[in-house]
């Protein structure tokens, strides 16, 4: 690829951190080029610096960071040298940017129609009038059903995959020859993540768009990418074509991320048939009701409907859907954190769902959960040790007996015990993900319920932790509740596997029996979505 | 909308309802009794004339009749008769409510633009000296009492200077008409509406501050900025109207308190409104008068509060009416 075809290059770019932060460049030498109708997707874990790229590319760099060397050429001028009033000219007419999240990306107090139409403002093309019909004609091509109503709706009023519809719609106005996408389909359902690919792909192909996609998926990578760049902390690893790349890996950190990828594969599980039940969830049923004063219509949500599983003692029982499909709803029942409507709960000889008081707090102790986000579920202000200890410490352990014990299982899961004396923010995400594991295991349960707890992990993290899940379970014996939306983690770690939709199981079978023949169509739309499966079977 | 106001007010009334019982009961077991007052007052105090005194006004019969009579009243907007006044309750309290309105407006537009105008310079310039100043400024008013504030505004304005009237509502014999009398008026309004509105504009000012710097890191504020959009156009359009929905509700709940709130400044600056009937009402045991003003009161802040819901709605189209 030489720089004579590029429409943006980005030579020896160095931007510095601000001092105190763990390392001193965010984004060390790198060099890239952006090709018109190519993309190059920008991979790294969290922290590698892909973000700062994109947001250097925009102009959109925080203060606090040093553009120490380098330049950014665009159409013969180092865009590192203008200064705000040329950056306006440039921001969205000739570069144009795609966020994560739709959701917190739109203005909530404006129509989309008003938000496309400032694109136009605030370059001061076309008439009010010339705006509007354009942003109509953008939402169609987009694919928005009925843009007329999609124009005057609100974001909440649109799903997640409308709104980076939309979103797309907006970055694309002025038919920019740069597109920077940063993770704009993580948010999104694995079924609407296939769409917004192919959107973003055939957009790209028509318009003839350089397009520069920042993501940590490396199935996505397989999906769309033209070129690969591999980032670790701050310094590009790896760059070739996407074939060469994600088939014939040079460099170490590559083959490792890779290797991390869960496989589609499910492996060789041995039989539990014969085994006791742990849990025993017959006839669940809760339905959300909202509104409904003296004047106004109830809504209603049917979370859990008719929903019916066992898990073995020391099973893993999958639960895969996508969002709204009621997966955390049960998660939070089986819990006994919200009251069902209906149904039996039945936890070894207990009925979980028909004690109360002293006996409840008692048989908790039985059931534990660990949370999706480590930073959220940890007490900023509480020390690790405390953290750990406060479950024993309420079932009647003596202080220093449960702050002992905690020590132990910071050892358990792979932590110092000088953790204890800590607190939660002095921690990564993944090792905070191991101190809620640790607090869940204090109580000595004998189920684990595990809601999306790998989910906001990087790549090589989230196959560390799922290995350590592994391993406890098999040590201590435990039940797993395994709650995710990620097929290829479920695949890896499930006995069986149990698809939701709208409130309802569709389909529960062995988790190899589930891959190599679904029957529900819902269960092998779920499966033909999962990103990067035609790599990867290259690849194996 | 229609179903949402209706629903609102029926609420209201109910709440209403409660609120006449609850002062009912409170005001009747407080010791002190009008008749032996006013008896006293006349400077006959036998039994026998408190005794016609009391029957006159309705105090002899059980406490359940009396309750029964005045909620009646209230239905048809009747608030009583003030025995001290020889005036109908309801005639003392409109004679008097333009004023207090007057007066808590007044000192509510001029908190909140001050307010909202200060907190936005604060977070413009937020780190800086003039962050610095802004919160100084605010926090001075709001950590002196009101009283004091007003007090020495009276003594710099009115009497070392001379430039605006220390006391009342208008100027006393002059009989202005027309355009005369509303400046006369507006002269009046300065000092006391001045040391109300600064006082609640700290709260303003700190609120819209904090809410502008948060707003200011939301993922759409950085989407207007990747659209090539002005700071100025920024910072007004996705910036301050998100940054004013809690303001919205904080204003809300002290629009409802301000009439009820008036009462010291309004003594201070002997502003005949509403604040000062009822301190009036007070040393006199007028319980009549005392029950309509806090009827009233409760009235007020469950109107502001339905006006705030509805402007709530109308700013922010996350919350929508029941259809």
């Amino acid at each position: 690829m030489s720089a004579a075809t590029a429409v943006v290059s980005i030579k020896n770019l160095k931007l510095a951190l601000p001092p105190g932060a763990d390392r001193r460049y965010a984004v060390d030498d790198v060099s890239l080029d952006l090709t018109p109708g190519k993309i190059l997707c920008v991979v790294g874990e969290s922290g590698s610096g892909k973000s700062m790229c994109a947001h250097a590319l925009m102009g959109l760099l925080p203060d606090t960071i040093g553009r120490e060397a380098g330049e950014i050429v665009y159409d013969g001028h180092n865009l590192l040298a203008l200064d705000e009033t040329g950056w306006l000219a440039l921001r969205g007419r000739h570069i144009a940017m795609v966020f994560q999240e739709p959701m917190t990306a739109l203005n909530p107090l404006m129509r989309i129609g008003e938000q496309i139409a400032e694109m136009f403002e605030a370059h001061n093309l076309l008439t009010p009038k010339e705006r509007t019909q354009k942003a109509l004609q953008l939402l169609r091509e987009v694919g928005l059903p009925d843009p007329e109503r999609s124009m005057r709706a609100y974001p909440h009023q649109l799903s997640g995959g409308q709104r980076q519809r939309a979103m797309i719609a907006m970055a694309l106005a002025l038919e920019p020859a740069v597109l920077v996408a940063d993770e704009p389909t993580t948010a999104l359902d694995v079924t609407t993540q296939a769409q917004i690919l192919k959107l973003i792909r055939d957009l790209q192909r028509s318009r003839n768009m350089a397009v520069m996609f920042i993501t940590h998926d490396f199935g996505v990578v397989a999906d769309i990418a033209d070129r690969v760049i591999v980032l670790q902390h701050g310094k590009v690893v790896e760059q070739g074509a996407a074939d060469d790349v994600l088939l014939r890996p040079q460099h170490s950190y590559t083959r490792a991320l890779l290797a991390a990828v869960p496989s589609m594969q499910p492996p060789q599980r041995a039989p539990l048939a014969g085994r006791a039940k742990a849990v025993e969830v017959v006839g669940l049923d809760k339905t959300y009701v909202s509104g409904g004063g003296w004047f106004q219509p109830e809504r209603r949500v049917r979370a859990a409907n008719e929903v019916n599983f066992d898990i073995l003692k020391g099973e893993t029982l999958g639960l895969v859907g996508e969002s709204g499909s009621g997966k955390s709803s049960v998660a939070r029942l089986v819990m006994r954190l919200i009251e069902p409507d209906q149904g039996t709960i039945r936890l070894g000889d207990i009925d979980f769902t028909r004690i109360g008081g002293k006996e409840l707090r008692k048989a908790r102790s039985r059931i534990q959960m660990i949370f999706q986000d480590p930073f959220a579920s940890l007490n900023p202000r509480r020390k690790v040790g405390n953290i750990i200890a406060d479950g024993p410490i309420a079932h009647g352990t003596d202080a220093a007996t449960a702050h002992k014990r905690a020590g132990e299982l910071l050892g358990l899961v792979g932590l110092n015990a000088s953790a204890l004396e800590r607190y939660p923010h002095e921690f990564s995400g993944g090792q905070r993900q191991r101190i809620g594991i640790a607090r869940a295991l204090a109580l000595e349960p004998e189920i684990i319920v595990a809601d999306e707890a790998v989910s906001a992990l990087d790549v090589s993290v989230q196959a560390q932790v799922l290995n350590l899940l592994e391993d406890l379970k098999k040590r201590l014996g435990l039940s797993m509740l395994f709650i995710t939306h990620d097929l290829r983690v479920a695949a890896q770690i499930c006995d069986r596997i149990a698809v939701m939709q709208r409130g309802a199981i569709v389909e529960l079978k062995p988790t190899a029996a589930l891959f190599s023949a679904p029957e529900h169509a819902y269960t092998r739309e779920l499966l033909a979505a999962v990103p990067g499966q035609t790599s990867s079977s290259r690849a194996a | 909308m229609l179903a949402f106001i209706a629903q609102r007010l029926a609420k209201a009334i109910v709440v209403l309802f409660a609120i006449v019982v609850l002062n009912f009961m409170l005001i009747r077991m407080a010791p002190g009794d009008p008749a032996v007052v006013m008896a006293g007052e006349a400077g006959a105090s036998d039994q026998m004339f408190v005794n016609q005194l009391r029957e006159k006004f309705g105090l002899d019969k059980p406490l359940p009749e009396q309750l029964f009579i005045y909620v009646k009243g209230i239905a048809t907007l009747d608030l009583g008769f003030s025995f001290r006044q020889q005036a109908p309750v309801s005639q003392l309290i409109v004679e008097r409510l333009p004023a207090t309105l007057l007066l808590t407006l007044t000192a509510f537009a001029i908190s909140l633009l001050l307010g909202i105008l200060f907190g936005t310079l604060a977070a413009r310039f937020a780190g800086t000296w003039l962050d610095t100043a802004v919160t100084i400024f605010s926090l001075i008013f709001y950590a002196t009492p009101l009283f004091w504030v007003a007090l020495m505004a009276i003594l710099l304005f009115s009497v070392a200077v001379d430039w605006l009237p220390s006391f009342g509502y208008e100027t006393v014999g002059a009989n202005y008409t027309g355009l005369a009398h509303v400046l006369d008026v507006g002269a009046h309004l300065i000092l006391p509406a001045t040391t109300i509105g600064l006082f609640f504009m700290a709260t303003y000012s700190r609120m819209t501050r904090a809410s502008m710097l948060e707003v200011q890191r939301h993922d759409f504020v950085k989407t207007a900025r990747a659209k090539g959009l002005r700071n100025a156009v920024i910072q007004r359009r996705h910036v301050l109207r998100n940054a004013l929905l809690p303001v919205v509700t904080l204003a809300g709940l002290q629009a409802g308190t301000l009439v009820g709130g008036a009462v010291l400044t309004e003594t201070v600056f002997a502003w005949p409104g509403i604040g000062r009937l009822m301190y009036e009402a007070l040393l006199q045991r007028d319980y009549n008068l005392l029950l309509g003003v806090f009827v009233v009161c409760s009235a007020m802040v469950l109107a502001f509060n339905l006006i705030t819901d509805l402007i709530y709605r109308s700013v922010d189209p996350r919350i929508e009416f029941a259809s």
